[in-house]
């Protein structure tokens, strides 16, 4: 007979530890307050996780992304019941967007208050339904072990996403045997990560038959891990990449196959690309509006290869020809399974005539603009002063459209930046988080001087904590992004878009008020040495100013709910397109 | 407009509901008729849902965001010739000199009377959406009070079983806890 040995009795707090710490968690960022504090006092005891406490539970939700994307692991983020729960919500709805594994463990007020309006009450679970890929409330210590093994399983697996464990208070402060369940049961949930062969065949045979093919690449390829497959795609077939605004990198921007971005501010190339092929192979991607512009006159003669783990994406916005519901990895490597040594076209007519766009539409850099700074001058400085190692962190707005063209993207997963949800105060906590699990890389963060007005209080983290962040504030006195729609489409009324910041605040001062340092630079001249004064310093974060021209506008630019055949490369200025080569 | 019925299999769990309403309200689609109870396994909920919409594919994006959720089992698209029932109780005014009239027309329709007033007669039917509009038509002449009516239920025909099919297919190896 064997003997039994009994569970060990432990109250859900020191099992909420103790199950994070068994599903890997190294570092949560987080808060505490009432109704999380009794899992407070076993987290301070851990020793292999470590807590970072942050200003404000947002930046928590967005360091946990940042840390997410630069180690690929699940970030993790905690905060209490009420506000502290309901401040995580945008960092929670970026992740979604973004398809970011992030874990949030809430407090939650005592089961027997649930429905009473009770001190601190919010329903987060109810509040983030729509934006979470799955949520948990948990009211008895019992079943915290399998909540957060299931909780972590879900948060990487399939198409990864933002996961919430809501705990009551009172299922913290009891004790329950501790279970570590020896399986995930989760009856309803299996996603397909194996394609099918049958449509990889037939995938080629599009490939084969086409002569105008583009390869259109998502984020799905950065975090399914598939830049080196897909590295080997485009050198098996030598077709033509865009790379979204999340894919960034996915391929080296120095590839002669690389068009760049596609999209609203996209590449005269890229957009060219998609508008003029008559085959798009669609991997990790979501024909995001911001992508496709008027749907109805988008790729127009192009047939459809749509690869993606969610098969809800695939003929969402654009019917496929060919749907693959599965691991764009996996999807990639069975393609080259499947084209090597295939007889293909060598698409050469088509190639020349991509590669003689993208010579001709570049994004300029002068320095100066009307006798100021100009921000694309800055921007481009970072990237070649500080190398493609690096991770970039970008905020929301003109800033991160030139950051997405001119950064140094020579590796995958070394871009972050909110895409899909366009949370402006995204950057300097993104950047905090990446720092943390990246501790011997360079982390930039290139932040505008209003985004980075919502977020900068983690400043005070990094310095605490020693995170040593650079942030470049791109200051053009105003919402840049909005001040160009007002320009553009608005008859120069620029309402609430002047933020005033060439005097208040003093962004040195605020730097060096919250334990950073603060560096200012005016004049192409000081670029190069604040930038390299910036890099010198390692043992704090650092904050540069860059005060640059206010009316910069990014181009190129398709506008809002026109066709991509629209896109302008300045005002009024359409690219000449030479169609007669094709 | 085109209505379609699924049956979705889902896991009975607080807040299920709550997410396939969420989720239809979110993404602009249109619930026709909505109907919950349990199914021979005490763990699995039954939903049957009647849909409008406008093409094949939006049906299909329908399906497919509903199987996104982790507590969705299983969904099926019923056939035309699937068993459809609804539920109605109407209260009707009735007096001795339409009561009868009343009774007979029920008993057409196989309902039932179920409560009798001096000025009123409830009654009920089952059957499908079709077969209750004309018993309606019928008896709205004599001045309906009152009605409730359930959302639809509704299962395939064969010996083909939704439950049991989820079993070998959708329920599968839980997935090893490393």
């Amino acid at each position: 007979m064997t003997e039994t040995i009994a569970p060990p009795m432990l109250t859900g707090a020191e099992a909420l530890v103790e199950s994070l710490e068994r599903v890997g968690v190294e570092v949560i960022f987080g808060i505490p307050g009432g109704a999380i504090l009794p899992a407070y006092d076993p987290l301070a005891q851990s020793k292999l996780i470590r807590h970072i406490l942050v200003r404000h539970e947002q930046g928590a939700g967005h360091a946990a992304e940042g840390y997410a994307l630069a180690t690929g692991k699940v970030g993790v983020c905690m905060a209490t019941s009420g506000p502290g729960a309901t401040n995580l919500v945008t960092a929670i709805a970026d992740a979604y967007m973004d398809s970011v594994p992030i874990v949030a463990v809430t407090g939650q007020v005592g089961s027997s208050s649930i429905g009473t309006d009770a001190f601190q009450e919010a329903d987060i679970r109810g509040i983030t339904f729509p934006i979470t890929k799955h949520s948990f409330l948990i009211t008895k210590a019992e079943d915290i072990p399998a909540a957060i093994a299931a909780a972590f399983h879900i948060a990487k697996t399939g198409r990864p996403g933002p996961v919430l464990v809501d705990i009551a208070k009172d299922a913290l402060a009891t004790a329950a045997p501790f279970v570590w369940p020896e399986t995930i049961d989760l009856p309803g949930y299996h996603p397909v990560t194996q394609p099918h062969v049958k449509q990889i065949r037939e995938a080629a045979r599009l490939i084969a038959e086409a002569s105008r093919p583009v390869l259109y690449i998502g984020g799905g390829v950065i975090k399914a891990g598939a830049a080196d497959e897909l590295a080997k795609l485009v050198e098996i077939t030598g077709i033509p990449v865009v790379t979204t605004l999340m894919a960034r990198g996915a391929v080296p921007d120095s590839h002669e196959l690389n068009m760049g971005m596609p999209g609203m501010h996209g590449t005269v190339a890229a957009v060219g690309a998609l508008q003029r092929a008559d085959l798009l192979i669609a991997l990790g991607t979501r024909f995001d509006d911001r992508v496709t512009g008027r749907l109805d006159s988008f790729a127009p003669g192009a047939k459809v290869i749509h690869a993606d783990i969610d098969p809800a994406e695939i003929s969402k916005n654009r019917l496929a020809d060919v749907p693959i519901v599965g691991d764009v990895r996996n999807v990639i490597a069975e393609l080259n399974g499947v084209l090597r040594g295939a007889d293909l076209p060598d698409y050469v007519a088509w190639r020349r005539y991509l590669g003689a766009i993208k010579a001709k539409y570049q994004v300029p850099t002068e320095p100066t603009h009307e006798g100021m700074l100009s921000p694309e001058y800055v921007i481009k400085r970072i990237g070649e002063l500080t190398g493609p190692d690096a991770f970039y962190a970008a905020g929301v707005g003109q800033h991160q459209m030139w950051s997405a063209h001119l950064l140094p993207f020579e590796k995958a997963g070394r871009w972050l930046n909110s895409g899909g949800a366009g949370t402006m105060g995204y950057c300097v906590p993104a950047a905090m988080g990446a720092q943390v699990g990246a501790p011997d890389a360079i982390v930039w963060g290139i932040d505008g001087d209003g985004c980075f007005q919502m977020t900068n209080q983690e400043l005070v983290t990094c310095a605490l904590e020693g995170i040593p962040i650079k942030i470049a504030v791109i200051n053009n006195q105003s919402l840049g992004m909005v001040r160009q729609w007002q320009t553009l489409f608005y008859g120069q009324r620029y309402s609430n878009t002047d933020l005033k910041t060439l005097r208040v605040p003093d962004f040195q001062k605020l730097a060096e008020a919250m334990g950073a340092v603060g560096l200012r630079a005016e004049h192409p001249s000081e670029v190069d040495a604040v930038i390299n004064k910036a890099l010198s310093i390692t043992d704090r974060p650092v904050v540069v100013e860059f005060v640059v021209h206010k009316d910069a506008m990014v181009w190129p630019m398709v506008a809002a709910g026109t066709s991509n055949d629209d896109i302008k490369i300045a005002k009024d200025l359409a690219p000449d397109w030479e169609d007669e080569e094709l | 407009m085109n209505t379609h019925t699924l049956s979705v299999l889902v896991e009975n769990k607080p807040g299920v509901l709550a997410r396939i309403a969420g989720l239809f309200a979110r993404r602009g689609y249109n619930i026709e008729s909505l109907a919950v109870g349990p199914t021979e396994r005490p763990e699995l909920s039954r939903i049957t849902l009647q849909v409008g919409v406008l093409n094949q594919q939006f049906l299909e994006q329908i399906t497919k965001q509903l199987n996104k959720l982790v507590e969705v089992l299983k969904i099926v698209e019923l056939e035309d010739n699937a068993v459809r029932r609804e539920l109605v109780l109407i209260k009707l005014k009735a007096d001795p000199a339409t009561r009868s009239q009343i009774i007979e027309i029920v008993q057409l329709f196989r309902g039932k009377t179920v409560d009798v007033q001096n000025e009123s007669l409830t009654i009920e039917a089952t059957g499908s959406p079709d077969k209750l509009e004309a018993l309606l038509e019928m008896l709205r002449p004599y001045g309906v009070r009152e009605l409730v009516q359930s959302g639809l239920v509704a299962l395939g025909r064969g010996s083909k079983s939704l439950t049991d099919r989820s079993k070998s297919d959708k329920i599968r190896t839980p997935v090893r806890n490393n």
